[in-house]
């Protein structure tokens, strides 16, 4: 019992680093339909700029965690819009050109990131209380579970609240739903890009510093690796939907880890069967709107 | 979804060829096809040197390792334009088979060699065997992945190549070296294929997959297959409704390229004398894109001249990183230029942006005098 609660906490942390990067992925195919291959790096960026700011003013207490966690934010947000109004916004409506520029942008940073930081993984301090464990039902759970859980949830309610309640909001979710009528009706979508890509660019960077509590190291590659299964997230979620980002996490995330620990390791290909198997029944995804 | 293609006329098609000039044109280009392969064929035994494209003069093993490297790095190109170029798949899971070709080779000979059979005949089944296995291997995830289309068939692709690229890393019975790679087992390997004397037999292997290659590239572009797969990728609504289902011709593109591709994964093998894991990843697939666009999407050619222009950019670029010129510069320019791969994303983002042609598009825009990139119909739907 206690190993199944522990997995599946466990699961739940990861789920809520996968649904960090894959929020922001769905949110830009589902408005702009462009894959976004740099997600990855905007993630890395912010991990490494959090880390830097957060071991100058305290390593290793909360307060320098806040501080990261700011970093990363405004980080991510700011490279994201700067790379939608730089080099998306010019290949408007092209959109296999657009994810080739993604990935360039993700080849070339991650190169610039190895130069700058080198290829070995930076491990990190994190405070004390994170570093812990708390048992619930006789499972001895790593504490910064809680925080990445607790964070995630933050991110789903805020982007929820701003597509709900504001008025870009509103613009935004039209726009999934059908971008050439809201156009029509006079609102220039392409503003709500730049915004999307911000929004997505915070939580990804919000994601990074997360992701170096989790891991305890900041690397250039942090970012690529979290982006593929991110993807898989957003397909089996359903691209564009962010309900069905936020549910797919979950159950990628927990699927791989109780294969990880019953099937002998065998997460990664448990998550890649799961994928081809949702594909086969459903091609749009759990929450995808009809193609 | 596939807007970028339609601007570059592939050469088989050019848009307004003279009546008279188009019954010769063929002819010509046969012709020049083969005197060049002639002329790459003769390189090792003449003593060319291009200072700052090549190491050393080209009878060097050094030089034809690397010119042999590029020339199945542009097999494997290739084999991923007729793909993405000719059927409109974007796949991020063509590393796969080329790693599949590799590792089967590589897998096959260190496993079965029975004792009774000679060497040669012990090493002709290996690669049948490993021809089987990429079939197979191709028309199991062609099937799966076909079932969906654009952006989902690109993930599906991508996360079978992921899939194949930790199963390499997991190392599962020691048979795939993990991270370490795969070690060639020479015992059953024709002699005139081994080591640093016969590098110049292995340049013409490598020469001789790429002409097999681009022959083969040819026939299926030029086949009743071909045209309706580029049918396809323009329009596949209509080709549906003429009656024809894109969904075979589709696979039958999606096996014959990632069997070229194992093809091509098997000289790599024997070229280098192993594999490592780094070719089963997805960035090497990504690598292949930017080669492909690099290149030239419209252009057969701009495959290969894509692939060798960056492979021996990528060997010369990693030289002068090392170079003292380089380790002189302020730290500013010294990080960025001693990164081989940021130079070359950040050429790619340019020739994206600037030059949708690619290399092989540049003598195509010059005639035109097209500056601007054409205006495009607008589709936001996926192919």
């Amino acid at each position: 019992m206690s190993t199944v609660v522990l997995l599946l906490v466990t699961g739940l942390g990861l789920g809520a680093l996968y649904f960090l990067v894959a929020s922001g992925l769905s949110l830009i195919y589902g408005l702009m339909g462009v894959l976004n291959f740099a997600h990855g790096s905007f993630l890395t960026i912010a991990a490494f700029l959090g880390w830097e700011v957060g071991r100058r003013v305290s390593d290793g207490t909360w307060w320098g965690l806040a501080l990261s966690a700011m970093v990363g934010l405004a980080v991510g947000a700011i490279v994201a819009a700067a790379t939608e109004y730089l080099l998306i916004r010019r290949l408007y409506e092209r959109h296999i050109e657009q994810a080739l520029v993604t990935v360039g942008l993700s080849l070339a940073t991650v190169a610039l990131f190895e130069g700058i930081w080198g290829t070995d993984p930076i491990y990190t301090q994190k405070p004390e209380w994170l570093a812990q464990t708390t048992e619930i039902l006789g499972a001895k759970i790593p504490n910064d579970r809680f925080l990445l859980i607790a964070c995630a949830l933050v991110v789903l309610g805020g982007i929820v609240l701003f597509l709900r309640r504001t008025r870009y909001g509103l613009i935004i979710r039209a726009g999934v739903e059908n971008r050439s009528m809201v156009m029509a009706l006079g609102i220039d979508v392409r503003r709500s890009f730049t915004i999307v890509f911000a929004i997505g660019g915070a939580a990804a960077g919000l994601g990074g510093v997360l992701a170096s509590v989790y891991y305890g190291y900041v690397s250039a590659h942090l970012g690529s690796v979290l982006l593929i299964f991110a993807f898989i997230v957003t397909v089996i979620g359903g691209l564009g939907s962010l309900t069905g980002a936020a549910i797919a996490s979950v159950l990628v995330a927990v699927l791989q880890q109780f294969a990880n620990f019953y099937l002998g390791g065998t997460g990664d290909l448990v998550v890649v069967v799961a994928l081809a198997a949702v594909l086969l029944v459903r091609p749009r995804g759990l929450m995808g709107k009809v193609a | 979804m596939n807007q970028q293609l339609t601007d570059a006329p592939a050469p088989a098609r050019p848009s307004a060829p003279a009546p008279e000039a188009s019954g010769r044109r063929p002819l010509v280009l046969a012709i020049g096809g083969v005197a060049l392969v002639a002329a790459l064929a003769t390189l090792p035994l003449l003593a060319i040197e291009i200072p700052g494209v090549l190491p050393g003069p080209t009878y060097t093993p050094g030089t034809l390792q690397l010119l042999a490297y590029a020339m199945l790095i542009a097999a494997l190109a290739l084999s991923y334009r007729m793909m993405f170029g000719l059927a409109g798949l974007l796949s991020f899971g063509h590393a796969l088979f080329f790693a599949a070709g590799a590792y089967g080779l590589g897998m096959t000979l260190n496993v079965f060699a029975p004792a009774e059979w000679s060497s040669g005949l012990v090493f002709a089944v290996s690669i049948g065997v490993t021809l089987v296995l990429g079939i197979v291997l191709a028309a199991t995830v062609g099937a799966l992945a076909l079932r969906v289309t654009g952006i989902s068939f690109a993930m599906v692709t991508l996360a079978f190549a992921q899939a194949g690229s930790v199963l390499i890393r997991r190392n599962p019975g020691s048979a795939t070296g993990g991270d370490e790679g795969l070690s060639l087992d020479i015992t059953n390997v024709p002699e005139g294929l081994v080591g640093v004397v016969n590098t110049r037999n292995l340049y013409w292997m490598a020469l001789a997959v790429l002409v097999f290659v681009y022959l083969v590239v040819l026939w299926v572009e030029r086949s009743r297959a071909g045209h309706v797969a580029e049918a396809a990728r323009e329009n596949e609504l209509r080709v549906r409704v003429i009656g024809i289902r894109p969904y075979s011709v589709k696979l039958l593109i999606f096996i014959v390229a990632s069997v070229l591709a194992a093809v091509a994964g098997m000289g790599y093998l024997l070229l280098q004398s192993g594999a490592s894991p780094r070719i089963a990843t997805a960035d090497f697939t990504l690598t292949l894109l930017v080669i492909v666009v690099l290149g030239g999407v419209g252009y057969r050619w701009g495959a290969i001249v894509g692939g060798i222009v960056y492979t021996l950019l990528d060997q010369r670029l990693t030289a002068l990183a090392g170079s003292d010129f380089i380790a002189g510069l302020p730290a500013v320019l010294r990080v960025p230029l001693s990164e081989p791969l940021f130079i070359l994303g950040t050429l790619f983002i340019l020739v994206v942006l600037f030059l949708p042609g690619g290399i092989a598009g540049i003598p195509q825009r010059i005639r035109s005098g097209r500056k601007q990139h054409p205006v495009e119909a607008e589709e936001a739907t996926d192919a």
